[in-house]
């Protein structure tokens, strides 16, 4: 159900149609991005649970959750960590939004969205806003040890102005 | 079509904490939790930073706290932001960072003390909504610069993205932000 890998593993940009998947966002539980229409979605793509807590990527969304939910946005992080590994962060950092696990096949969400990091067996550290037509109307691929922030997220999210349904 | 990540926004201004001159060729900005262990370890290198580069560095604070995983922070800084009302911001800000390991009210209590401040006239500045208001407009403008955890700097309105606790390292990213008549 997931889309092919992008055949020269670049960036999904905006404008392309979504890939779309089916992965786990808990043990036993799935989330497709198809049911998710009719609402923004910012997928973050983030190399591996269990990074350095001040600084980390979803610590810091989890602080600014509700803006995304000001702006009618789900948002979800997504590695190729086991669903069991992200219930174990999620728990430990007391994170309020799901992660999905790209685990099996591994990977095979970030190849379709262009973000697999091959020489690590990880994603790359990378940013989507669909609309709610699952669009990708911002992508970012930010240095894998810079964590990018949100400003670029809620700025994409502004900027769907009225195609906002939420 | 992409705007610049990690822009400043909005810039310095009169609304700041700030220490130095503001017509100093170099400005530092912090956003900082007083719980964060992090900024904790930045506190120092912030201070012999400002000690080395003296009038030429005009250095900011504002608040970024993450409630989430610092039960204490959100309170800490409304503390801050309280004593500010009354002109003692660094001060408490000083005896925040040096005593990050123990936020709690009952601490706080001791160093509003320590500090010869009026907790009665802190209680007030606390109900009057205003600390709560400027630590939330801090956080959302650190959010829409493009803060990703804490600290994090800005030189001259540019998010830093170097290795802070290398010191020399530090102090040459923020040397070579100086303009070159200064």
């Amino acid at each position: 159900m997931t889309a092919n890998a992008r055949a020269d593993g670049s960036l999904l940009a905006a404008g392309a149609r979504a890939p779309e998947f089916v992965l786990p966002r808990e043990p036993g539980a799935t989330v497709s991005l198809r049911s998710l229409r009719g609402r923004p979605v910012v997928l973050a793509f983030y190399p591996a649970d269990w990074s350095p807590v001040c600084g980390d990527q979803m610590a810091l969304y989890n602080e600014i959750l509700p803006e995304f939910q000001a702006l009618g946005a789900e948002l979800f992080g997504i590695s190729v960590d086991g669903a069991w590994c992200h219930v174990a962060f999620r728990e430990t950092r007391r994170l309020r939004f799901p992660l999905l696990a790209d685990f099996e096949p591994k990977g095979a969400v970030a190849r379709a969205y262009g973000v697999y990091r091959a020489q690590d067996g990880t994603s790359e550290r990378a940013l989507f806003v669909l609309d709610g037509d699952g669009i990708v109307r911002w992508s970012y691929l930010s240095p894998i040890e810079v964590n990018p922030g949100a400003d670029g997220i809620l700025d994409a999210l502004e900027g769907l102005g009225g195609r906002r349904t939420a | 079509m992409t705007r610049e990540q990690g822009r400043l926004n909005p810039p310095v201004g009169a609304q700041d904490h700030a220490q130095g001159s503001a017509g100093a060729a170099i400005a530092l900005v912090e956003y900082g939790d007083y719980e964060c262990p992090h900024c904790g370890r930045a506190y120092p290198i912030v201070k012999r930073l400002q000690a080395r580069l003296g009038a030429g560095l005009l250095f900011v604070f504002r608040n970024f706290p993450l409630a989430e995983v610092h039960p204490h922070a959100t309170a800490a800084a409304e503390l801050a932001e309280a004593a500010a009302m009354g002109g003692r911001f660094w001060p408490m800000h000083d005896m925040l960072f040096e005593h990050q390991d123990a936020l709690d009210d009952g601490h706080l209590l001791t160093y509003v003390r320590a500090l010869d401040l009026d907790p009665g006239d802190l209680r007030k500045a606390l109900e009057s909504g205003r600390p709560k208001e400027r630590v939330r407009a801090d956080f959302t403008s650190g959010v829409r610069s493009g803060v990703n955890g804490t600290p994090t700097f800005f030189i001259n309105g540019r998010r830093f993205d170097g290795n802070w606790t290398d010191e020399d390292s530090f102090a040459a990213a923020l040397r070579a932000a100086a303009p070159p008549s200064s």
